[in-house]
């Protein structure tokens, strides 16, 4: 199979500090791979990296050009009902059809209410379908199970494996194992030797 | 794209968007003015021009904030930048949005208050179209103050203090166009000024806008 995600020789930074360094992996299409590691150690940091909303200290992150990244916020706007939230997305993205994301993530009978009524556990599972109606192959998720009860883990759990089999792939930063037949990359082992990056650009973070 | 703008339009309009607080601001500015200054018409007249631009400046200055905060307060900003669709892009759709919700109610509006202030007859017509033109320069250079600001916790004043500044040119002509217009003057320089100074930071601005976005979302 084909490649999906290459990470070469990946140092990132937070607050001008590096965090990890000499990350190497790579993510093939239909495959998934969690990212374990204790709080701190960078995670947010090695995905935010990835999606490339922040660019490398040193390394190269070879990724698709459209990929999904769900972060600890949901990124919905509580007077917009479910259904408008969703709909946006999709439109951003260039896909048409909610419906389907809106039955597999059990939303159905939620679809008509404004995103601030919905209790955490639904807002996450709203935050989820996001990730269906954006197209991508490659979905970036940081802890994309907290707030979920038993039953919606395995809904989720049963998400993902669809998208794998459909030839996509998941990053997943994550300390709950949500059901998924996937590879562990425990970043303890890449985490930096303290040292302040030089720069002034770094003031400016 | 559109996608963008109609739910910005939609979140402007729906409770707590913030739609009218601008135009009602607009409205109490100019009205305070007559009793502080008196209700005698000569010096009224001859001051409304600068007050009608003053207070749609002021107006406009109002809704900046919420122009990226809000996004990046529930995350739709990081998510936003991850979305197939250039940054620079999503900058201008959103000074776009601005614009719709605050100058383009400030410019129908202002007639109706001018008539408070004592604005010449012949006036009127100025007045709307150096709203019409000199507003989206505020709402483009305004965009550019809160995507600064954006990743600062009560960023507000410091907005205020960025952009009131880069809002000098605009008042300038702007204020001078109606002025001229008021006494029967030309106008050609004034409205060539404005119309000059709104398609530069139209063309310029969402690049540094982007840019500024950019830098704010690194944690670095």
């Amino acid at each position: 199979m084909a490649d999906l995600l290459t990470v070469r020789d990946l140092t990132v930074s937070r607050g001008g500090m590096a965090v990890l360094e000499g990350v190497n992996f790579t993510l093939a299409s239909g495959a998934a791979l969690i990212l374990r590691g204790p709080n701190g150690i960078g995670k947010t940091t090695l995905l935010r990296t990835i999606a490339g909303l922040q660019p490398p200290v040193a390394g190269t992150v070879s990724a698709p050009a459209g990929l999904a990244y769900a972060a600890h916020a949901d990124g919905l706007k509580g007077a917009l009902t479910v259904r408008e939230n969703l709909t946006f997305w999709a439109r951003l993205h260039g896909t048409a059809g909610i419906a389907p994301a809106l039955t597999r993530m059990n939303l159905d009978a939620l679809a008509d209410r404004p995103a601030a009524t919905l209790s955490a556990g639904q807002k996450r599972r709203l935050g989820l379908a996001r990730l269906l109606v954006t197209g991508a192959a490659l979905w970036v998720m940081d802890e994309p199970t907290v707030s979920l009860d038993a039953d919606s883990v395995a809904l989720f759990g049963q998400v993902v494996r669809d998208h794998l089999a459909g030839g996509g792939g998941a990053l997943i930063a994550t300390h709950i194992d949500p059901g998924l037949a996937a590879g562990t990359l425990d970043l303890s082992p890449f985490r930096a030797r303290i040292r302040r990056l030089d720069g002034f650009d770094e003031a400016f973070g | 794209m559109i996608a963008l703008l109609l739910r910005d339009l939609r979140l402007a309009v729906r409770a707590g968007g913030g739609f009218g607080l601008g135009l009602v601001f607009f409205l109490i500015v100019v009205t305070l003015v007559p009793f502080g200054v008196g209700p005698e018409g000569g010096v009224l007249a001859r001051i409304a021009p600068g007050i009608l631009w003053l207070g749609a400046l002021l107006a406009c200055l109002l809704s900046l904030d919420r122009i990226f905060a809000l996004d990046q307060e529930d995350g739709s900003l990081d998510l936003l930048a991850t979305a197939p669709i250039p940054m620079e892009a999503v900058v201008a759709i959103k000074a776009l949005a601005h614009w719709l919700t605050t100058g383009l109610p400030l410019t129908i509006a202002a007639p109706v208050l001018a008539v408070l202030l004592h604005l010449p007859q012949g006036a009127y017509g100025w007045l709307v179209l150096s709203l019409l033109v000199g507003t989206p320069a505020l709402s483009v250079l305004g965009t550019f103050g809160a995507a600064l600001t954006v990743g600062l916790r009560r960023g507000g004043l410091l907005l205020s203090l960025l952009v009131l500044p880069l809002y000098v040119p605009t008042l300038i002509f702007g204020a001078e166009l109606v002025r001229r217009g008021a006494e029967g003057r030309t106008v050609e320089v004034p409205l060539l000024m404005l119309a000059g100074i709104t398609a530069a930071t139209i063309a310029l601005m969402p690049f540094a806008s982007a840019a500024a976005i950019r830098m704010n979302l690194r944690q670095t």
